[in-house]
């Protein structure tokens, strides 16, 4: 099964339709993937319906890289 | 007023995904109706269509916008790619306008209906939901009307008047003449315009179902398209997009660029008479027509050719058809005429585009296109129009005139013509 981090990543690739070896941990959706503000809202609602779980707005706001989607993710799936 | 010429073409339609494509299939008299492959039509009356066939996006279209989009703002995009590129103005990266102050360049862009398929695929995943929403934030701007114009104009650095046109299927005439006002008015060097419609979905096929609108010959698709004939039961929806730039002749001359035709003149009416149907002595379609050849400088003998708006319905047919024979009186008989819907289809917002492209195809390569699937005369039409039935015509054409009718009884005529010094 894949891990909460390759989920992630794979939905990234697809929504934004960037390359899987520019989505590293570090990176920024709106600084170095190329997305705005309405597909930063798509990311959070595909991580959503992935995991299976609600992302408050005031906790989607905090969530602005890969890493933090990561984090945010494996914390809330988890519990 | 300026003069307003024509100096590139694009087009995607059920007959061909791109200008010689289409040319091809007006001369061969090809048509493009096949059963629906966009969703399962199997418990609706109609179960056919013009879809548009083996068309990749990304060919003209970055591929992260192709995901991004609804199928009818891609349409929009490949066309105005290609004659953009015809019309020698893309720059080298292919991503702006070269050779016109973008201040000076525009686009006026029509659908009819705009992003349905985008709008009718949000709803389904809410109705399948447990009422929370969860609406895509990219269905607004996928759905809304204007947003062919919107991407054109970013996509290219357009800064001068966008916007769009909506006249049910007669927006893409509306289209041409915003535009051509833009440019005769001084107001833009250089216009994009024309339409896009991609409505092959549940939603449509059934609401016009329920009007009665559409073709019903299941066992038949590719003959059911049958303007003017005794046993045409209805018009067949067709998608696709055409794309025509428009430019000031001091313009175009000025940086040697191929004037394909002109823009002669152009008119709007209406029938003030009823939601869908045409009035039936066809007076709004005739103060267009006439109304055109007044703008234009130009006498009804002078018309070589009417591509008429010909949808297939048993009263649209011949309501227009009266109009012309009001409109061209004894000179109608040396007019040829016909409807190019046969093979395309009706693309409702986009038809007056592909439309004034046949018109174009048709002054550039001097021929006719057919009124394909005809049958059986039909004792109300006169028998001595030349509807041009079956097959193409060769014939000098020097002005053509296009036709358009949309619900709510909007009426657009324009006229193209030979370009002459």
């Amino acid at each position: 099964m894949a891990s909460i981090e390759e989920k992630v990543k794979q939905i990234i690739v697809d929504k934004l339709g960037v390359d899987e070896s520019e989505v590293t941990r570090d990176a920024s959706f709106q600084n170095d993937l190329g997305a705005d503000s309405l597909d930063t809202v798509e990311l959070i609602m595909e991580f959503e319906k992935e995991f299976d779980i609600s992302i408050p707005d005031e906790q989607a706001e905090n969530i602005q890289t890969v890493g933090q989607a990561v984090t945010y993710l494996e914390s809330s799936v988890e519990k | 007023m300026k003069r307003v010429v024509i100096t590139g073409i694009g087009a995607l339609t059920a007959i061909g995904n791109s200008v010689p494509e289409y040319l091809e299939g007006l001369r061969q008299g090809r048509s493009g109706a096949t059963p629906i492959t966009q969703f399962d039509a199997e418990k609706f009356k109609t179960q056919f269509a013009c879809e548009v066939k083996d068309w990749d996006p990304t060919t003209r279209v970055d591929k992260r916008e192709a995901r991004r989009q609804d199928r009818y703002t891609l349409m929009a995009l490949y066309t105005a790619d290609e004659a953009l590129e015809m019309a020698g103005l893309l720059g080298e990266d292919r991503q702006t306008i070269a050779s016109v102050d973008p201040d000076r360049a525009g686009c006026i862009w029509a659908s009819g209906i705009g992003g349905l398929q985008s709008l009718e695929e949000q709803i389904e995943i809410f109705d399948a939901g447990d009422g929370t929403p969860r609406y895509n934030p990219f269905m607004i701007p996928r759905m809304i009307a204007n947003m062919g114009a919107g991407h054109i104009s970013m996509r290219y650095n357009l800064r001068g008047p966008s916007y769009a046109t909506v006249s049910a299927c007669a927006s893409g005439g509306h289209a041409l003449a915003a535009a051509a006002d833009d440019i005769r008015l001084g107001r833009a060097d250089v216009m994009v315009t024309g339409g896009s419609e991609a409505v092959i979905s549940k939603v449509a096929i059934g609401g016009f179902n329920s009007m009665k609108a559409l073709s019903t010959r299941n066992d038949d698709p590719a003959s059911a398209s049958r303007p003017y004939d005794a046993d045409r039961d209805g018009f067949v929806l067709g998608e696709g997009a055409g794309a025509l730039v428009l430019e000031s002749l001091e313009h175009a001359q000025a940086r040697g660029a191929t004037i394909l035709a002109e823009i002669g003149g152009y008119a709007a009416s209406s029938d003030a008479y009823h939601i869908s149907a045409p009035h039936p002595e066809g007076t709004g379609a005739k103060m267009a027509m006439l109304n055109a050849m007044k703008d234009a400088g130009l006498s009804p003998e002078q018309v070589d050719y009417i591509n008429t708006h010909g949808t297939s319905t048993p009263l649209g047919d011949t309501a227009e058809l009266k109009a012309i024979q009001l409109a061209f009186g004894e000179s109608v008989y040396d007019l040829n005429i016909s409807s190019t819907k046969s093979m395309t289809g009706h693309l409702l917002g986009a038809a007056a585009a592909i439309e004034s492209i046949a018109c174009v195809l048709a002054i550039q390569h001097d021929f006719i296109p057919p009124t394909i699937n005809h049958f059986t005369d039909d004792p109300a039409i006169d028998p001595k129009l030349n509807l041009t039935f079956n097959e193409a015509v060769e014939r000098p054409v020097s002005v053509a005139l296009s036709n358009t009718f949309g619900f709510g009884g909007h009426n657009s005529a324009t006229i193209f013509k030979r370009f002459a010094e």
